[in-house]
């Protein structure tokens, strides 16, 4: 109860100490005794702009505020629940295959979508324009309170905090440097009144003297601080919303000793942001040297465990300028006004395919993907070429095979140790000219048949890197090159992320002013005796705080003490 | 034979050991709280003893002629502090030193084992945050008096490493890739101490609606320890304070974690499960601050929404981290 009596004091004693321009229900707001009072205005009729007022202060009540925080916090809690479309659209396919009822539904209320959702929107847009409809008036008055000089000071400073009243007389009174008028001999008040300006100034207060008193203030701080944050808030929100669209993100895979170049058919996949332009691509190449995995290789409880991923690539802007730099997982590359990241690898096949009249129908490096932790690896090899019929393949890649005793292989390290292709082999019409886009990754087997695995006469091809075999049927034959190691590549590109870092920033450092500088008045007061003859008079000391502060009665005391000490001729001890 | 797992293995002896000390302290500071029930029996048997809380009021006495000025209590206002502690309760604070002294060990042995900071899993993340839960509980002592909490926070800790060592240990291993990073050390030990925080705030804001609760009723009391309790105004002002750091330190983990998601996965922000969690609870918070500040809500109010986050910071923390799927699942187990 103790700091709701120090806010009625005030307001008994000088009105102010209430904040006008904070909502009507906030702690230190002027209350709707005040007039200010939002829902609980009883007003006979409320015209259109009435009512326009009213909902405005609904809206910009710390009450709504509160509710809408709830709200946020509550309405984030689904996209935690279900897959979500931009983090994991596989989950999402998952999702509607697992629950086929459900899925619709929730589709239609855009869970999916949770944080584009209309309804997550609606909420955090609500909750910023209230949050606007709050701090544009409040810097408004915060910068006229900027300017203002501490308020007069109370009549009264005894119900106030860490209120005391000291007697100086000629017994107690310094008589060095000023202490004493100079022409009476007596305990001088202006000298008391002069030191408490001094002393408070330098305590960092602002000062402002009211006949033998003297009003400081300080902490205007901590609001500044309060505003910045909300404001950078407001900031991070519109550098995310507006600076994000003028970004874009885009994948690519690439094999070692592949080039890529920084133009829009060069990406295996590329989300543009809402006012990207092609002409925002800066040209520019990047060749993956080499890509090199660490392995654990001492603890056996963690044996084969990657420990590092590193990539050498060159890029070579423009002007052709090669530069071989490293690229590994949070060490990303920045090159032509993007940020290259590592975020995957795997093992790509080198194969060439002959077909049945012995022509070199299909020479490439095809990647496959991994998994497993041990990189048991699957792809597809496509070779349209193929004469007389088209060529398909299923193939697994154990970059250390080892057979189970079913007979089937199995990968027991992820290094490539004991590198072996196998392959299904498939004929017939690949349906790749039907115009119909297919995935390089799946193979498509209804109306293909096999000529090489489980379902036909001949076993699958087993292949080690160098060896050749004849395919079943003379179509032809198969050669392992060898095995390469591929990235996958995040190449993005992000304008507004210095801005919203900075904003972040911003916000922290005002979070902090205005949680922990405190905001307070004190006052020092002289009372002249009315009967005295010798010059005796009292000093009064009392602080006010405004907002949270922990430490105004020590604050109140030390200025006291340093104060008292000035103009006593025995320290206070 | 192998150093790592030696190291490994004493580390765990140290856990287990700490954690049979940390009880010993629980029981101490229950007994402590059984003990404070007594004294106020006693006392309101006796005629009109006075509460613990006595206000003191500096004022500069002129003593013929002599100013003196004294200096201000800083514990004034009626939190109890000027108790002096029981037996039990000192036994509680002395095991609840001696049980982290052996919690630091087995937290420095597991990161020697690893060669790496000791919060690369999940187990060695409760083990690590527990321990600086009770270094904050301890810290604070030396602001303010909240040893009633010992119960609170020796009782969550037990419960905390129990889960931990039952369910989720895992031999040392070295960190995938995507952990390897300084932001790890930063990140993750704000988080850390952040929750230390969180935990605090939350055992002072149960303190305060027990408080609230028991000052409505005008009939006899039956949870009597709690009149040795700071009021509930003043367990209200502790809580704002304690949280408010919790508050800061979290923002900073927002932000840290931001920015190694930039390093890491190419974005700052993605909406993963853990992004997500970490967001409602900034959120949670920050209601919590804005509720204090609201008319009407200052006090049992706010403090119920102290409790939700906190729910929300173990729910991150436990079914998060374990159940969910996302990009920090690997932290997990």
């Amino acid at each position: 109860m103790s700091r709701q009596s120090e806010t009625d004091d005030s307001r008994i004693e000088n009105g102010t100490a209430s904040d006008p321009m904070r909502p009507s229900d906030h702690v230190d707001g002027a209350g709707p005794a005040d007039g200010g009072g939002g829902g609980e205005v009883n007003q006979p009729k409320l015209g259109l702009i009435g009512y326009v007022r009213f909902f405005w202060r609904q809206l910009t009540s710390m009450r709504t505020a509160l509710f809408l925080l709830m709200l946020l916090a509550l309405a984030a809690i689904p996209g935690s629940l279900v897959p979500q479309r931009t983090a994991d659209p596989n989950g999402v396919v998952q999702y509607k295959a697992d629950h086929p009822q459900l899925f619709p539904v929730l589709d239609k209320l855009q869970v999916f979508d949770t944080y584009t959702s209309v309804w997550f929107s609606a909420i955090y847009l609500l909750l910023f324009v209230s949050l606007i409809g709050c701090i544009v008036p409040r810097t408004k008055h915060h910068w006229q309170a900027l300017r203002t000089r501490p308020p007069k000071t109370p009549a009264r400073l005894t119900r106030l905090a860490g209120y005391r009243s000291v007697a100086v007389n000629p017994d107690t009174v310094t008589t060095a440097a000023g202490g004493t008028d100079a022409a009476t001999g007596l305990p001088s008040v202006e000298h008391a009144v002069t030191r408490a300006m001094a002393i408070l100034k330098r305590s960092g207060y602002r000062v402002e003297r009211f006949g033998d008193s003297v009003s400081a203030e300080r902490g205007y701080l901590r609001e500044t601080g309060n505003l910045v944050f909300h404001a950078a808030l407001v900031g991070v929100l519109l550098a995310v919303g507006v600076g994000g669209g003028f970004g874009y993100t885009g994948q690519r895979l690439l094999v070692e000793g592949q080039t890529f170049s920084n133009v829009l058919g060069s990406y295996d996949s590329f989300n543009p942001g809402r006012w990207f332009q092609q002409t925002d691509l800066k040209g520019y190449n990047l060749t993956l040297d080499k890509f090199v995995t660490k392995y654990e290789e001492r603890n056996l409880d963690a044996l084969g465990q990657a420990l590092d991923y590193s990539a050498t690539v060159t890029s070579r802007d423009k002007g052709g300028e090669a530069k071989t730099s490293r690229l590994g997982v949070n060490d990303p590359l920045s090159v032509g006004g993007t940020n290259v990241y590592l975020l995957g690898n795997g093992y790509a096949m080198g194969v060439t395919v002959r077909d049945g009249k012995g022509d070199v129908a299909f020479k490439d490096v095809v990647p496959f993907l991994p998994e497993d932790s041990n990189y048991t690896s699957t792809g597809v090899i496509k070779v349209p070429d193929a004469v007389p019929d088209q060529l398909g393949m299923v193939g697994f890649f154990y970059p250390t095979a080892s057979k189970l005793s079913t007979g089937a292989f199995t990968s027991a390290y992820p290094d490539s140790q004991n590198p072996l292709l196998t392959l299904q082999v498939y004929t017939g019409d690949l349906g790749l000219d039907d115009g119909v886009p297919r995935s390089v990754y799946t193979l498509d087997t209804s109306g293909l048949k096999q000529i090489a695995g489980r379902q036909s006469d001949a076993a699958s091809i087993e292949l080690k890197p160098g060896q050749t075999k004849t395919l079943p049927n003379g179509a032809g034959s198969i050669t392992f090159d060898g095995v390469k190691r591929y990235v996958s590549l995040d190449i993005n590109r992000d304008p507004s992320q210095v801005l919203v870092g900075a904003f972040a920033i911003l916000a922290m450092l005002g979070l902090l002013t205005s949680l922990f500088v405190p905001r307070r008045r004190i006052w020092i007061k002289a009372l002249r005796q009315a009967d005295s003859e010798n010059g005796e008079y009292n000093l009064e000391y009392a602080g006010l705080a405004r907002g949270e502060d922990p430490n105004l009665l020590r604050a109140v005391d030390d200025i006291a003490r340093q104060h008292f000490a000035l103009i006593s001729n025995r320290s206070s001890e | 034979m192998n150093m790592t797992t030696n190291l490994a293995t004493y580390s765990v002896v140290l856990t287990y050991s700490a954690m049979a000390v940390y009880v010993v302290a629980f029981i101490a500071f229950a007994l402590d709280m059984a003990k404070r029930s007594g004294e106020v029996a006693a006392a309101a048997s006796g005629a009109g003893a006075p509460k613990a809380a006595t206000e003191q009021k500096t004022v500069a006495t002129v003593q013929g002629g002599t100013v003196v000025l004294e200096r201000v209590a800083q514990s004034s206002d009626g939190d109890g502090s000027s108790r002096r502690g029981t037996r039990f309760e000192r036994v509680g604070m002395a095991m609840t030193i001696l049980a982290l002294v052996l919690h630091v060990g087995s937290v420095v042995l597991r990161g020697i084992a690893a060669d790496r900071v000791p919060w690369g899993n999940m187990f060695e993340f409760s083990l690590t945050g527990t321990a600086l839960i009770i270094l904050i509980f301890l810290l604070v002592q030396l602001w303010q008096n909240l040893k009633f909490l010992g119960v609170f926070i020796t009782g969550l800790t037990i419960i905390l490493l129990g889960i931990a060592t039952v369910n989720y240990y895992v031999p040392v291993r070295p960190l995938v890739p995507a952990l390897e990073s300084y932001w790890l050390v930063i990140h993750v030990f704000v988080a850390i101490s952040g929750t230390g925080f969180f935990a605090l705030g939350a055992g002072l804001a149960v303190a305060q609606l027990v408080q609230t609760y028991r000052q409505g009723r005008t009939t006899s009391n039956k949870i009597r320890f709690m009149e040795t309790l700071p009021d509930a105004d003043r367990l209200e002002v502790l809580t704002y304070r304690v949280l408010l750091v919790g508050f800061v330190l979290w923002t900073f983990t927002l932000i840290a974690g931001a920015i190694w998601a930039e390093r890491a996965w190419g974005r700052y922000w993605g909406w993963d499960t853990k992004e997500v969690w970490t967001f409602i609870i900034w959120v949670v918070y920050a209601g919590y601050i804005h509720a204090r500040a609201t008319r009407g809500w200052r006090g049992a109010r706010s403090s119920w929404l102290a409790l939700i986050g906190f729910a929300a910071v173990m729910f991150n923390f436990s079914v998060v981290n374990v159940f969910f799927k996302g990009l920090h699942s690997y932290s997990g187990i």
